[in-house]
């Protein structure tokens, strides 16, 4: 691309790649980007599909919302109302974040690991593919059907479709055939995409990068593609047999027939909860990069944080049937999934105190990714101690479908993968575009949503424990239950601001966002050695590494890293 | 810079260099193995807990000729990909031929076994949870028999048109590992279904 590159050097010797190739016309960039198979293509195209489901969901999160504002209030049907939640959890999950996971391993793990692409390209594009096409069969079922006008026939059985509510007889028409069929094709895109990132791993670092030196985000991804093999897979088998149910006549959850209505929940409680790791993995990824560079110090226990997360792995695969008290299990059975589950516990503090240990005596930086990274980490923990309550079986017997799990996972899914997929979004933008995203409009986006979340879901807990049901359409005066939702739809309507201020903020710092520069944190991994953009083929010269911070060597030749690890 | 990148020196990375082809056929497989899971504990679940008959016992038989055909595939697929790897393109179709026919022999006793106990018992998906386990777990397996057998037939013709050369013994060996787990996965389905189940 041009000719200073050939050192593979120090980011400030290499000009940046051009923004925009302003001769090319726009059939030639379209038709660019969809046969494409390059990694950070692909990477961008996964972001930009999750953020837009993401916003999708989130419309729907606030329609939700704006129903349970008031007692007795009917804006929307209770018929559309159960389409809301079931399309807002299925979106969430589905299409808005495991794209986004999926994105930022495409696009990081190569140039991270001083790779040229991953190990399979075609089969990137495929999976990415895939996983679009299911996205867009989903959302088809809202004009399928009926149609346009009668709300068409989107799905209305939860987002995790208990037995026997799917069977032909409860769910007449395609609804929950758009349900699993978009669920089963964009599962063989996670697959697809797994066997990819591993293979990339494992074959494809560069000279010098053993496993011990890879930077934790390559782990991390390395771990949680590993639990994608084998928990997402028995959601496709589920959805193998719960297809054969309703169109071959099968009676595996047919309980009229001897079928069992339990073996679904297991099943897909099998996939479901390792799924909740799988989406928060990634933001422990991002906070063991971004803390770091923000603090200005190594990581605190690399070879703790690798193992810790591995035993995230093996014993959140153990912990499924914690959704499940309620169903009426043998006592050995819930004191099992009692204590399996707390033990998760254990290496998640020991991450938590890691990042700590990380910032303890830093020189802290509060740049907008470490202003989400820091919220993250309170946030994490609270959710975490929430979900330890939630694991007493007799807890849980009282709170299980309240309003108070409802605020638990979404303190997990927002407050602790949103906040880290904003802070990913700011801190590797400007490698990806080149210009950084505004600071400004940035820390306005941060208070906005610290704001809203907080005084939406620290209330969320309250009506649980005064025993508001999840998926309930709408609720009589009197209960106690009424100011409490009202400030939550508030705290709504303050998220909604936030993102709105984001999406400019993207737009704006595209056109005229100040240039970045290679290496503009002063950060120490590979990504930030090459320009920004990088070239479709990363390295010019594929580099040689020889610590975990090969950019703080190249910075510090007199005090590399590799004398002291 | 420069000065700086001499200084290291240019060790290979240690040791374990792995091939793409059977790290990402290995991943494959344990994914596969996963759903092969689900369905067999589906089907141990529901096994004697039918609430009307046909039992396993009645309907029924030891498919042995069909077993034993497609774990012997295993072993020509392995001496096909030998073959290759010395070089002995010939010996290589010969035995990549055989591996097909007896894949291929292999469906259709599936397919006769199907057709018995639909059109002469009248056993059939819908007609109680045992149909239901035994078509789903047996016909899981054989559609991936299928998917093997057409990867098959697609490097057949390559060798028919004689585009199969040594330096492609790599990619043999990485379908063929597909093709034992495909024979593996039938033991298990075979101890489940004909076995214990029956």
């Amino acid at each position: 691309m041009n000719g200073t590159m050939k050192t593979g050097a120090l980011s400030e010797s290499i000009p940046a790649a051009p923004i925009a190739a302003a001769e090319r016309s726009v059939f030639d960039t379209v038709h660019s980007w969809l046969v494409t198979v390059d990694h950070k293509k692909l990477g961008v195209m996964y972001i930009i599909y999750g953020l837009s489901f993401l916003v999708v969901a989130g419309v729907q999160a606030s329609l939700i919302r704006i129903q349970l504002a008031a007692p007795n209030l009917h804006i929307v049907s209770p018929q559309t109302f159960n389409q809301l939640f079931t399309m807002h959890g299925t979106t969430m999950v589905f299409l808005a974040g495991m794209p986004l996971i999926f994105g930022f391993a495409n696009y990081l793990v190569p140039l991270m690991i001083g790779a040229r692409d991953l190990a399979f390209p075609r089969l990137n594009a495929f999976g990415f593919w895939l996983s679009a096409f299911g996205g867009l069969l989903l959302y088809f079922s809202y004009i399928g059907g009926e149609g346009l006008a009668g709300a068409g026939s989107a799905p209305d059985v939860g987002w995790f479709a208990y037995a026997p509510l799917t069977a032909k007889a409860f769910s007449k028409g395609h609804s929950t055939d758009y349900w699993t069929l978009s669920i089963f094709v964009s599962g063989f895109g996670s697959i697809a995409t797994a066997c990819n990132i591993i293979t990339t791993i494992l074959c494809m670092r560069c000279r010098g990068m053993t496993l011990a030196k890879m930077p934790l985000l390559a782990w991390l991804n390395l771990i949680l593609c590993g639990m994608v093999l084998v928990a997402v897979t028995p959601l496709t088998a589920a959805q193998i047999m719960l297809l054969l149910d309703r169109f071959a006549g099968s009676h595996f959850f047919d309980t009229q027939a001897g079928g069992s209505a339990v073996l679904w929940m297991h099943f897909f409680w099998l996939f479901g909860h390792p799924e909740v790791y799988i989406l928060v993995i990634p933001a422990f990824a991002f906070a063991s990069e971004i803390i770091p560079v923000f603090s200005r110090k190594a990581i605190f226990g690399y070879p703790v944080m690798v193992g810790a997360t591995c035993a995230i792995a093996f014993v959140s695969l153990s912990v499924w049937a914690h959704h499940m008290f309620t169903v009426g299990m043998t006592s050995t059975g819930n004191t099992f999934f009692v204590v399996s589950t707390m033990m998760v516990g254990v290496p998640t503090g020991i991450k938590i105190f890691n990042w700590l240990g990380t910032m303890w005596g830093g020189k802290l930086r509060f740049a907008t990714p470490m202003l989400f990274s820091t919220a993250f980490l309170f946030q994490f923990l609270v959710a975490g101690l929430t979900g330890i309550m939630l694991a007493c079986a007799p807890w849980d017997w009282q709170l299980n479908d309240s309003y108070f799990l409802i605020a638990h996972f979404h303190y997990v899914l927002v407050g602790a993968i949103v906040f880290m997929i904003f802070a990913a979004i700011y801190y590797w933008f400007p490698n990806a575009t080149g210009r950084l995203l505004s600071e400004r409009l940035g820390k306005w986006h941060f208070w906005l949503f610290l704001i809203g979340f907080h005084v939406t879901f620290d209330t969320m807990h309250i009506p649980g424990f005064l025993g508001m049901p999840r998926r309930i359409y709408t609720y009589e005066a009197g209960r106690g239950w009424a100011l409490l939702n009202l400030i939550c739809t508030i705290g709504a309507a303050f998220q909604v601001a936030a993102i709105l201020i984001f999406v400019i903020n993207v737009i704006l710092s595209l056109r005229k966002g100040k240039p970045a520069g290679n290496d503009p944190w002063d950060a120490w991994t590979l990504e930030w050695t090459t320009s920004s953009p990088p070239p479709e083929y990363n390295f010019a010269e594929i580099p040689t590494v020889k610590s975990r911070r090969p950019l703080w060597d190249m910075k510090h030749p007199t005090d590399p890293d590799w004398k002291y690890e | 810079m420069n000065a700086t990148t001499a200084t290291i020196s240019l060790e290979p990375n240690a040791g374990w260099t792995p091939s793409k082809g059977v790290v990402g056929m290995t991943c494959l497989i344990i994914a596969e193995s996963a759903i092969f899971v689900v369905f067999v504990v589906a089907y141990l679940f529901y096994v004697g807990k039918d609430l009307s008959g046909p039992t396993p016992r009645q309907v029924l038989e030891l498919p042995i000729v069909n077993s034993i055909c497609l774990l012997s595939s295993s072993a020509t697929i392995m001496f096909a990909v030998r073959s290759l790897r010395n070089g002995d393109t010939k010996k290589f179709s010969l035995w990549w031929l055989v591996t097909v026919l007896l894949g291929a022999y292999f469906l259709f006793g599936t397919g006769r076994e199907w057709h018995r106990l639909i059109y002469n018992k009248g056993f059939t998906i819908q007609t109680n949870l045992f149909g239901t386990t035994f078509y789903s777990l047996v016909g899981l397996h054989a559609s991936h028999v299928v998917v093997g057998l057409v990867a098959l037939l697609v490097v057949m013709g390559f060798a028919v048109i004689g585009a199969v050369r040594k330096e492609h013994a790599e990619h043999a060996h990485v379908l063929g590992l597909y093709w034992h787990f495909v024979d593996t996965v039938w033991i298990v389905v075979f101890t489940v279904v004909y076995v214990i189940g029956r």
